[in-house]
């Protein structure tokens, strides 16, 4: 592999590490006796409320219609998360270190893995949270669930919900994007040395 | 055509007559004032829906005791902030965490009458961290912190009667200062009435304010016995300085009406307090036993305590030298007010034809070159001209009050003649006159007693209101009205009604407050003896004839909700504890028959009611304050049985109907429920 392609994966792999510092997902809820907002931020390792009660406000209305309070020390992916992403930044690296294209394939496929496996547990998350609620609901209304939007906004009740990813997420969506213009580089080299005649711009 | 014509001139002729019977009535009504259009005025006080206020206004109560949270150009009113009286709708004065800042030297005292707000200064200007106010039946000043728009200090005045010239604040919050309106025997004892000029003094207070929850009495000045009235203190180059009005120098102690208008002029004190500070400094002043109280309140307990103190240092003018002179006002002079430069002193001699304006400049070289006319009680008394800078002619019949707009601009009302008449300092021209509606006593600019006037606005406050809104029965609505000012006249643009009786009040710019408001209390800071912090920590003890009920209030329940085993003849105690930690979500607490008021409790706040049952039986309690969709479901009871039964003293909460099989156990061993 070139050295551009090597240089992608390392600058991709640090990318993610800034999933331990930003947040990744935000979701927001917006009511009209909560003109300011109420929103919480899903870190790698803990969720928080985006101003400080947020979280203990959230959960204070959740309790209306029965949803399970929002414990951050109760949910185990916020364990797992931080060491399945150390991992895949250390294979990152050790896959650049090596240069070779095998490894580069199975790293990038256990990445979008890891993606399609998060997200779906996200979703998994929220549908639990929206679909699970107590017998003792307040509120209960028929055929109503409260499961958070996975991306963009949705209505719940008075509340207007709105999910999109945060800083982190974003860092890493980038990073996912970096990966793929090195998978793209690394197969069309062999392609151009195939076909003998060198490219008409090369450095 | 002829026909035609003719109908023509007769309806011309109509409207000729309707438009000035029209024109006549607008005159009439608005007394003369300068014209501005119905919509004109509307626009110009109309806050539109959701949009905020320029200006906060803190009006003093009056004979309600409380202060007035207005917003200018509105006139919307928002919350009355309870200081000298009890107030029921939440607590204050009730509660046992607040009950102690109504203590006083006579004991718990449940009403006041308070006139003038003050707010505190940085370089003579409105800072916007606190508001002084004073009590004018038993002698208090208050300190309201503007972050949380509450009662936080009342410190007592000794050998003072009718506190009314207080509090008037120093350009940097050093001192706020009070003036006794009755002279009273120093101390305070039993003598014949008739003895009044042996035994009477009349004292002025200076308070130490610039410290939260340290103000203190820092000296007196023993004065002649002579009413004191209103004050002001000095700015820039007279910062050194008070200045105070006085009445009765005639000494009268029997119909002040007539006895003490007899003089043809009576004073205004010039007191240097640099000067009397360094007497006290020094030790020319007598420390002597007298009992008064200085309340507070904790930050983090959130409950008020009282301490008794036992001695005042007291100043006599005979023995400072250069602190005091007199300067002769005519005639029975009110407000005693100093123009942003800190150079004139206006007087408003309530009965005068004049307004007499005083030149601190002249005072000096007055004082300089010994233009005595005399000696009161070892205080100069200065010539009348060596002091005066000019007289207002004419101006209008009753001048009380002055404020300024810091633009070469003096603003007078006038409460017989019931105007505000605006004239110029220096050439003492009136410029200006509009009509009150009816009575103004003071008058206010936004930061008008300041070096810095936000003249934008004029607010009178009337004492009578007669014809002005729908009538009440006997007694009527006191007002306000808000006059713009931003033109070269006066014009009326609002009237609105105010609590109680307004004496004074202070407006400021909101952008000096709006961001520092405390929106809860962080209830780990809380440290309340009785709070406690999760549902799981409550529970009800007992202490002989004490029932202690630690609870809390949460949308949309109390726990525990259910209590048993209390006794008649057994005093309860409810600490409420309210777990939110979010804004405006307060909650409310009362139980049937109690002889108390209720409890309204902040976020992260506890409170705590006081109830003695009379008679056995059920009683319910619930949360006062609509606070969620389950408000109405915020509800409990208290079982009270007879003296000696064997009830046990419970407090429990259902666990919901899912989780009640189990909850019959969880219930029993619910908090740290005792058994008799």
């Amino acid at each position: 592999m070139t050295r551009t392609v090597r240089w992608l994966i390392v600058v991709a792999s640090l990318l993610m590490s800034a999933a331990y510092v930003l947040p990744l997902w935000r979701i927001s809820l917006i009511a009209p006796q909560y003109p300011e907002g109420l929103g919480m931020r899903i870190r790698i390792n803990d969720v928080t409320g985006v101003k400080e009660n947020d979280l203990e406000s959230i959960n204070g209305l959740n309790h209306y219609i029965g949803m399970k309070r929002i414990e951050p020390d109760a949910i185990p992916e916020l364990k797992v998360m931080p060491l399945i992403l150390g991992a895949l930044i250390a294979a990152g690296l050790g896959v650049a270190a090596l240069g070779r294209r095998v490894p580069f394939v199975a790293w990038a496929a256990t990445l979008v893995a890891a993606c399609v496996g998060g997200l779906y547990d996200y979703w998994k998350w929220g549908y639990d949270y929206g679909h699970n609620l107590s017998e003792d609901a307040i509120i209960k209304i028929p055929g109503m669930s409260y499961q958070p939007p996975l991306i963009g906004p949705k209505q719940l009740l008075n509340f207007t919900a709105t999910s999109w990813p945060d800083s982190g997420g974003v860092a890493l969506v980038v990073a996912g994007l970096l990966v793929a213009v090195a998978l793209v580089l690394a197969f069309r080299r062999p392609r151009h040395l195939a076909g003998g005649a060198p490219p008409l711009a090369t450095s | 055509m002829a026909h035609t014509f003719r109908s023509r001139s007769l309806l011309g002729a109509a409207v000729v007559l309707s438009t000035i019977a029209i024109g006549y009535a607008c005159t009439a009504h608005q007394g003369g004032a300068p014209s501005l259009t119905a919509s004109d005025a509307a626009q110009k006080v109309y806050v539109a829906p959701g949009a905020k206020d320029e200006f906060y206004a803190f009006f003093s109560g009056g004979f309600n005791g409380q202060v007035g949270v207005y917003g200018l150009p509105s006139g919307r009113r928002f919350k009355t902030i309870p200081v000298f009286s009890q107030y029921p709708e939440n607590g204050y004065g009730y509660t046992e965490e607040t009950k102690q800042m109504l203590n006083t030297s006579y004991g718990f005292v449940p009403w006041d009458d308070s006139h003038h707000t003050a707010l505190s200064q940085t370089n003579g200007e409105d800072d916007g961290r606190w508001l002084f106010i004073n009590a004018n039946n038993t002698p208090r000043i208050a300190r309201i912190d503007l972050t949380r728009m509450e009662t936080e200090e009342i410190i007592e005045i000794p050998n003072a009667a009718g506190n009314h010239g207080s509090p008037f604040i120093t350009e940097n919050t050093e001192y706020a200062v009070a003036s006794t309106r009755f002279s009273v025997p120093v101390p305070n004892r039993d003598v014949p009435i008739s003895e009044f000029k042996k035994y009477f003094k009349g004292q002025i207070s200076f308070i130490k304010a610039d410290e939260p929850g340290k103000m203190a009495v820092a000296f007196q000045l023993a004065m002649p016995g002579f009413d004191y009235d209103l004050a002001r203190a000095g700015k820039g180059p007279s910062h050194d300085w008070m200045f105070l009005s006085s009445y009765n120098t005639e000494q009268a102690n029997s119909l002040l009406e007539v006895n003490a208008s007899q003089n043809d002029k009576d004073f205004v004190a010039a007191v240097n307090w640099k000067t009397v500070e360094a007497c006290a400094k020094a030790g020319k002043g007598k420390s002597a036993p007298v009992e008064y109280v200085h309340n507070t309140i904790d930050p983090f307990t959130r409950t008020a305590k009282s301490e008794k103190l036992t001695s005042v240092l007291t100043v006599d003018p005979k023995d400072c030298a250069g602190a005091v002179y007199f300067m002769p006002t005519p005639k029975s002079p009110h407000g005693a007010d100093v123009d942003p430069t800190g150079e004139y002193i206006v007087a408003g001699g309530k009965l005068a034809t004049v307004i007499p304006v005083h030149s601190f400049s002249k005072m000096l070289k007055a004082i300089e070159g010994k233009q005595f006319e005399g000696e009161l009680d070892g205080i100069p008394v200065l010539k009348y001209e060596a002091t005066l800078a000019g007289e207002v002619k004419n101006p209008g019949l009753g001048p009380l009050h002055t404020e300024f707009d810091g633009k070469g601009y003096a603003y007078t009302s006038f409460f017989i003649s019931s105007e505000i008449v605006k004239w110029k300092l220096g050439t003492w021209e009136v410029v200006d006159r509009v009509p009150t509606y009816y009575s103004v006593g003071h008058l206010m600019i936004p930061g008008g007693g300041t070096r810095k006037p936000n003249a934008k606005y004029v607010v009178a406050m009337n004492k009578i209101t007669k014809d002005r809104y729908l009538p009440t029965g006997p007694e009527l609505t006191q007002s306000a009205q808000l006059y713009d000012n931003t033109g070269p006249k006066m014009k009326l643009i609002l009237d609105f009604p105010t609590e109680g009786e307004p004496h004074y009040a202070n407006a400021i710019e909101a952008s000096k407050i709006i961001d520092k408001q405390v929106k809860f209390f962080k209830l780990a800071e809380n440290k309340n003896p009785m709070a406690v912090r999760a549902e799981k920590e409550t529970g009800v003890s007992r202490e002989g004839k004490k029932v202690h009920v630690r609870m809390t209030a949460i949308r949309s329940h109390f726990a525990p909700d259910n209590i048993e085993g209390v006794m008649v003849g057994d005093t309860v105690l409810f600490h409420v504890t309210n777990l939110e930690q979010d804004w405006d979500v307060p909650h409310g607490f009362a139980i049937m028959g109690n002889q108390n008021g209720e409890l309204l409790v902040m976020p992260g706040e506890t409170r705590t009611l006081k109830w003695v049952p009379p008679h056995a039986g059920v009683y319910p309690m619930y949360c006062t304050d609509f606070c969620s969709a389950l408000h109405q479901e915020m509800q409990g009871y208290v079982r009270v049985s007879a003296p000696g039964s064997n009830v046990a003293l419970t407090g429990t909460l259902s666990k919901g109907p899912s989780a009640a099989p189990k909850a019959a156990s969880a219930d029993a061993k619910q908090g740290d429920a005792k058994k008799q």
